[in-house]
């Protein structure tokens, strides 16, 4: 290769290089308000702050969903299956929302450790699949856990079905 | 090696490439995208959550992957440019860089519409969607700084700057589903592992991103033609393309 050519490379190599290594600390550095929400250890362990706008997020917990039949008030935990966090919000929630999927919430802490919201967003996972595979894999579920409960849990003779 | 290399820089030659190369490309295009967006967008089985709103994956993945990957290709002709000063990498540049402005806009938008339904917004500034609208940005200030500069080969070095200072863009953009905690979910499509969509609903998609790739490529070629037409109409052989085509 031509000297010159190899110079001209060395200093867009470099160029690149410093860039990159810019852009990382950045990045680095404000780490924090690029996350776009708190999971609920964060807030349990207190590094969200209290009475500001935040966005809290993880899976809402089974069977954590309650709803108040007289309004739109609804109350759910939000979980990361290490802490969970319970949330008030009244509004309408987004179509997906469900025990068991995730949801990114805009609201504040209010001192007592509850999360007021006032926007529920329903966060969805990579995974797509035919509503027939769905049911299916729920049947099997609920197949395994009948069978569970009626020859006790770890029975080696299950039979294949 | 490097004589290859040199010949490849020759617009002359490339213009004789790229008119026998461009029919098979079209062709190809064209069958891809027809049988992988009407199986995806007709056929493919619904999601059991999202139903039929889903299908806008078919025309989401494919533009946002492509928009990446004309990046990253812009950037690599940029690096010829500043190294080797080849002009026909500049032809790329200048020719891909409103391609890509489109797939990123269609990338962006396609996402907004499918959010509004499955996310309850259209949009909000988590890191995939702010560091993709940062590459629409981008791809818009390739295509100003080159109008803005009149001297040809000034704006080509101006803007392989530009491209490569971006181009750290790109790992962002990829990685941010993983780095920070986003709306937007990771990928369903990796490398290493398989898709966590069964095969009825990845291998259309697979079809419409090889479609649109070989589209990609008909179009490059088609606007670098007309680039290289505009740029060297005083040489010889280009009067004489004229003259022949105007005879046939």
């Amino acid at each position: 290769m031509h000297p010159i050519r190899k110079k001209r490379l060395t200093i867009v190599l470099f160029l690149i290089a410093g860039i990159a290594v810019a852009v990382g600390l950045t990045t680095y550095a404000l780490r924090q308000n690029i996350n776009l929400f708190y999971d609920p250890s964060q807030i349990s362990a207190g590094e969200a702050p209290v009475d500001v706008r935040i966005r809290a997020g993880g899976m809402v917990e089974e069977g954590s969903v309650l709803r108040d039949p007289e309004s739109l008030q609804v109350e759910f935990r939000v979980t990361d299956f290490s802490a969970s966090v319970p949330v008030v919000y009244v509004g309408i929630l987004p179509d997906l929302f469900a025990e068991g999927q995730g949801v990114v919430a805009m609201g504040k802490l209010d001192g007592k450790g509850r999360f007021v919201a006032d926007q529920v967003l329903a966060k969805h996972d990579e995974n797509y699949m035919p509503p027939e595979v769905a049911d299916a894999l729920a049947k099997s579920a609920k197949d395994r856990a009948e069978y569970g409960a009626k020859y006790g849990e770890g029975s080696s003779n299950a039979p294949t079905y | 090696m490097w004589q290859i290399f040199h010949k490849l820089g020759s617009p002359k030659w490339f213009f004789g490439i790229a008119t026998r190369l461009m029919p098979w490309l079209l062709a190809g295009a064209l069958a891809l995208l027809a049988v992988g967006l009407v199986w995806g967008l007709a056929f493919a089985p619904k999601d059991y959550l999202q139903g039929n709103s889903y299908r806008i994956i078919f025309i989401h993945v494919p533009s946002a992957f492509l928009a990446q990957s004309v990046y990253i290709m812009m950037a690599t002709a940029g690096v010829v440019t500043l190294v080797w000063r080849m002009k026909l990498a500049d032809v790329f540049v200048k020719a891909v860089a409103p391609v890509g402005l489109v797939l990123t806009f269609l990338a962006l938008f396609t996402g907004a519409v499918w959010g509004k339904p499955t996310w309850g917004t259209w949009w909000i500034w988590d890191a995939r969607l702010t560091s993709m609208l940062i590459l629409l940005f981008l791809y818009g200030g390739a295509i100003a700084l080159d109008r803005a500069i009149n001297d040809e080969k000034s704006a080509a070095r101006a803007v392989a700057v530009l491209v490569l200072v971006g181009v750290v863009n790109i790992p962002i953009i990829k990685y941010s589903v993983e780095w920070w905690n986003t709306l937007h979910q990771p990928a369903t499509f990796k490398l290493t592992e398989k898709p966590s969509m069964p095969a009825e609903m990845w291998v259309p998609l697979l079809l419409s991103v090889l479609g649109l790739y070989l589209l990609f490529g008909w179009l490059a070629c088609l606007r670098m033609q007309t680039e290289i037409l505009a740029r060297e109409q005083r040489t010889r052989w280009v009067k004489e393309h004229v003259l022949a085509r105007r005879a046939g």
